[in-house]
């Protein structure tokens, strides 16, 4: 749980983002989206709208997606946070980005780490997802750039290829 | 086609160079721009449409640990003037309001601070004395005479009216026998990208220098204005472009984003960043767009031949003019659309009301007329009891008419318009959706077909900006796009762009040209933005323009770097430059392959070997080389003829197919095809992304997205959960054919294809729903065609019957 640090209105918190363990002291009221992005560095989350609609900022906390602009650091003191910057690994693109790389599934990217975390999420749990479950999965993701059907096609290909590691 | 060059790499669907580092998390966008010592911004925003700043009291807010900077409209007016604007005469606008606001959402102080939370803290400490004003709501308030002025100085809230007569409207409305006439209403919308806009600016106080990090465009044009702005040497003031999140239009002046950063940088003396929130951006972007109130008359034969057009149209700017008449010079490029239409008549009406003032947004006016026109045709078809695929027929500009001249002057470059008709109907097989239309009207369902025949202007040129105006301000000409293409010392190519990404593809474009140009993998190109002190001339990302500009800047410097690798293979082979051919990277003597050297062996020489080069030749395997727009013509003094402007036509036609639920008034999809003919395809895969994208916007604007504003002025719809986004649950799967006409005046016959998905859409969704509603009456006149319209309008047709 977090610990208030001395004297202070600041809280000591403990996280595993992307493997890599941290201790940090932040103010209660900080977002986790910020502490991410700011204090971490992780700039890979995306900032779009604030206040939980548009899912660019969409990360994975104990494996669940989750909006860390609607979420304060403290509430995932202890958890195992994944990141976009935890996808590739050693320079090398999980299934899923290639994927969207080959079927061109992106454009300006904004909201593509949003969309690749909410993609293995669902890969997590529907194997051989259809396009309409893919359509549900990613509907609280705004994307203004490609249309989404190209998004719908990677994650079915990148299901296809296996890509649920 | 049989006479088709054979080409490697234009036309192929290779893997964009830009996707890795998006994928990866690893692209740089403005807010992951950190500088040491950074502050961040916030701004205190007019909760008034109309107000007097009676007083104002920062004190508390400067007490504030943490709190390095606070200005006031009056305060920042001292460390900077005006904002830039594009032909905005005669409205002068400030990036923090000093006296008044004019719209909710305007700006009255800023703060710089430690983090933004300290920052917005201190926005909640100002206070503000305010005096309400009566407010300007609406076109309607803003023109009755002696009502409140949104600029008192102007002594009118109309702000530039004007009549444009282009051939003989007079003679050809006499001769017609039918006048087609509608009233439509283009709804307030915006781009709305994912990524707000923002700015980090680094002021210097002892070396006067000042580096702003922005997701701008244009900063060939704007950065010199910016530096007056913010009262810095133009030779001390750079913009240094980062990768965009979007921008479909929206980010290309940024005009207070970037003032607000620079002004808090000057008070400050430290690096500050200032991100719009995403209220921030909806209420206050200044980049809403087209608000539109139409009156439109098709003058037509009985047997459906269009003769002219008359368009009466009133557009609400909102506060300020930033753009002056930009979105309503660029419809003038193809008003009259594929047609075959005699003569044109446009009144416009500028009016200034108490809102978020205009920028462009895809398509950028052009989208809007599609739609009027598409409307108007619909229409005529309806009244003579013609099909809307005779009709068209009947009046669409032929192969062999090109290039056509339209009444406003601009040409057309070359077209099949009626190719492209016919493959949207085999595609979406027309006859079997008529028949079971009427099938499923006799079970008490309404299907509806919707056609639209649209052009998409291309490649623009810099007179629409200020064509309107009887006397320009600054009538500028150029509309450049600058590479620089280095070989290096081991023979690969690295190319300087001068326009910032911004989610097109202009990384994949120049590589795929020099794939072209020298037979190398176009994988291994790697590609640089330059910052705007470093830049050659360059528009940018707009008007659908970049593919086009950038293959022809890239294959003039191709040509240079071409010419000088011939001189020194030749000198070094000991062979005459026309003997040598270039195939797959390697130089060689034609018909002798194995007398021949590398593109490594040449740029080797050419970086360490000075004895080895003909003597005339200098050290280095470099060449920058700026494309101006390829056929543009002045506009005549009496704008009788408004030249060549926007000459390379891309064309498509949209056939949607929906169901309406009359009793909740929900739109579906049953299919959606999309033809496109944009010329020479540079990446087929990039194009159809782009024309996807572009028709989800269009579906938005057709049936969900709208910012209303209330009686005082007040914005309803300030988040995106009242603005609504169409999400992967209402867009479509598109089906996407092409035909290809190419260009005779670009590289390789390009067209400019950018817009092209949003320019059609809202008028085929919009004919579409009015196909399905005929048979009740209904007539739809407004956009978005929202649930609650589509009962209201049914309940209304009802009642009438």
């Amino acid at each position: 749980m977090a610990r208030r640090a001395r004297g202070t209105n600041v809280r000591e918190i403990e996280m595993k983002v992307n493997g890599i363990a941290y201790h940090e002291t932040v103010e209660p009221r900080r977002l986790l989206v910020d502490f991410l992005r700011d204090q971490l560095g992780l700039t890979g989350t995306h900032i779009g709208c604030e206040h939980g609609v548009c899912g660019a900022c969409t990360v994975l906390v104990d494996g669940q997606s989750v909006r860390a602009c609607l979420m304060l650091a403290v509430q995932a003191d202890g958890a195992e946070v994944t990141t976009v910057e935890g996808l590739a690994r050693d320079g090398k693109l999980h299934p899923l980005q290639e994927a969207f790389w080959e079927h061109h599934a992106l454009q300006c990217g904004f909201c593509t780490p949003g969309m690749l975390l909410t993609a293995y999420e669902l890969l997590q749990t529907n194997r051989k997802p259809e396009p309409d479950a893919i359509r549900d999965a990613i509907a609280g993701n705004l994307c203004r750039c490609t249309g989404y059907q190209n998004i719908v096609t990677a994650i079915q290909a990148a299901a296809q290829a296996g890509g649920r590691a | 086609m049989a006479d088709t060059p054979r080409r490697k790499w234009v036309g192929k669907s290779i893997r964009r160079l830009e996707d890795p580092k998006l994928l990866a998390g690893e692209a740089r966008y403005i807010d992951d721009v950190h500088e040491s010592g950074m502050l961040h911004a916030a701004v205190l925003r007019s909760p008034y449409a109309h107000a007097r700043i009676k007083r104002i009291d920062t004190s508390r807010a400067k007490a504030l640990p943490g709190v390095v900077a606070v200005v006031t409209g009056k305060e920042a007016a001292v460390l900077a003037g005006p904002v830039p604007a594009f032909c905005a005469e005669p409205v002068v606008q400030h990036a923090i309001a000093i006296e008044k606001v004019r719209f909710a959402g305007e700006a009255v102080a800023a703060v710089a601070a430690v983090d933004r939370y300290v920052a917005e803290d201190a926005i909640d400490l100002i206070e503000v004395e305010w005096e309400p004003l009566a407010v300007v709501s609406d076109v309607e308030s803003a023109l009755r005479p002696g009502g409140p002025l949104v600029h008192e100085n102007l002594g009118t809230n109309l702000v530039f009216g004007r009549t444009l007569t282009f051939g003989d409207v007079k003679g050809d409305f006499a001769r017609a026998d039918r006048v087609v006439r509608r009233r439509l209403r283009w709804p307030r919308v915006a781009a709305v990208p994912l990524e707000t806009a923002g700015a980090v600016a680094k002021y210097e106080r002892t070396s006067r220098r000042m580096t702003v990090w922005a997701n701008t465009n244009m900063y060939h044009y704007s950065a010199m204005p910016f530096a007056g702005t913010l009262k810095v040497d133009p030779n001390k003031f750079s913009i240094v472009p980062v990768a965009v999140g979007g921008s479909f239009g929206s980010k290309h002046l940024l005009s207070k984003v970037i003032t607000i950063a620079g002004i808090l940088s000057k008070a400050s003396g430290r690096p500050v960043k200032f991100m719009e929130d995403r209220i921030d951006n909806l209420a206050a972007s200044d980049s809403h767009a087209s608000d539109r109130s139409y009156g439109a008359e098709l003058a037509v034969t009985a047997d459906g031949r269009f003769l002219s057009l008359r368009i009466d149209v009133v557009d609400d700017y909102g506060a300020y003019f930033q753009f002056g008449q930009t979105s309503h010079g660029n419809y003038l490029s193809q008003v009259t659309g594929p047609y075959t239409i005699g003569s044109v008549e446009i009144t416009l009406k500028a009016v200034l009301t108490n809102k978020c003032q205009q920028m462009v947004y895809r398509g950028a006016g052009s989208e809007v007329n599609n739609w009027v026109l598409e409307a108007l045709v619909d229409t005529a078809a309806r009244q003579l009891g013609m099909s809307p695929v005779d009709v068209r027929r009947k009046n669409l500009i032929r192969p062999e008419q090109f290039p056509y001249k339209i009444p406003t002057g601009n040409y057309y470059d070359s077209g099949n318009y009626a190719g492209v008709l016919d493959l949207a109907l085999r595609m979406v097989d027309l006859d079997r959706w008529r028949q079971e239309q009427a099938r499923l009207r006799a079970a008490g369902r309404y299907i509806g077909i919707g056609l639209a025949t649209c052009q998409q202007r291309s490649v623009y040129s810099a007179t629409e900006f200020w064509f309107w105006y009887e006397k320009p301000g600054f009538p500028v000409t150029a509309t450049p796009e600058g590479v620089t293409v280095r070989i290096g010392q081991s023979g690969q190519f690295t190319v300087s762009l001068n326009s910032p990404f911004w989610g097109n593809s202009p990384e994949t474009v120049v590589a795929q040209v020099l794939a072209e140009e020298f037979g190398i993998d176009p994988s291994t190109v790697s590609v640089l933005y330059e910052d705007s002190l470093r830049a050659l001339p360059a528009a940018g990302p707009g008007g659908s323009r970049l593919t086009v500009m950038l293959a022809g800047a890239v294959t003039g410097a191709s040509r240079k770097l071409k010419d000088k690798i011939f001189r020194i293979a030749a000198h070094l082979l000991e062979a005459s430059p026309q003997d040598l051919v270039l195939a797959d990277g390697k130089v060689s003597v034609a018909g002798v392959p194995q007398r021949g050297l590398t593109l490594a062996d040449i740029a080797a020489n050419a970086h360490f070997f000075k004895m080895s080069l003909p003597a005339e030749l200098e050290t280095g395997l470099d060449a920058s080389h700026t494309y101006d727009h390829p056929f543009t013509t002045p506009p005549s003094a009496d704008r009788s003829d408004l030249g060549a402007f926007y000459p390379i036509v891309a064309h498509a036609a949209h056939v949607p197919v929906v169901e309406i639920d009359i009793d909740t008034g929900l739109v579906k999809f049953l299919d959606y095809v999309a033809v496109h003919d944009c010329g020479t395809m540079m990446n087929p895969a990039a194009l159809d992304g782009q024309i996807a994208g572009g028709i989800a916007q269009g579906i938005g604007t057709a049936l969900y997205e709208e910012f209303v504003y209330d009686s005082e002025g007040q914005l309803r719809t300030a988040s995106l959960l009242d603005y609504l986004l169409p999400t992967a649950a209402e867009v479509p799967s598109i089906r996407i054919g092409h035909q290809e006409t190419p260009s005779p005046y670009t590289p390789y016959g390009l067209k400019g294809s950018g817009e092209g998905g949003r320019m059609v859409a809202p008028a085929a969704v919009a004919n579409a729903v009015q196909d399905a509603l005929a048979p009740l009456g209904v007539e739809v006149s407004e956009l978005p065609i929202t649930p609650d319209r589509i009962v209201r309008w049914v309940r209304e047709a009802q009642a009438r019957r």
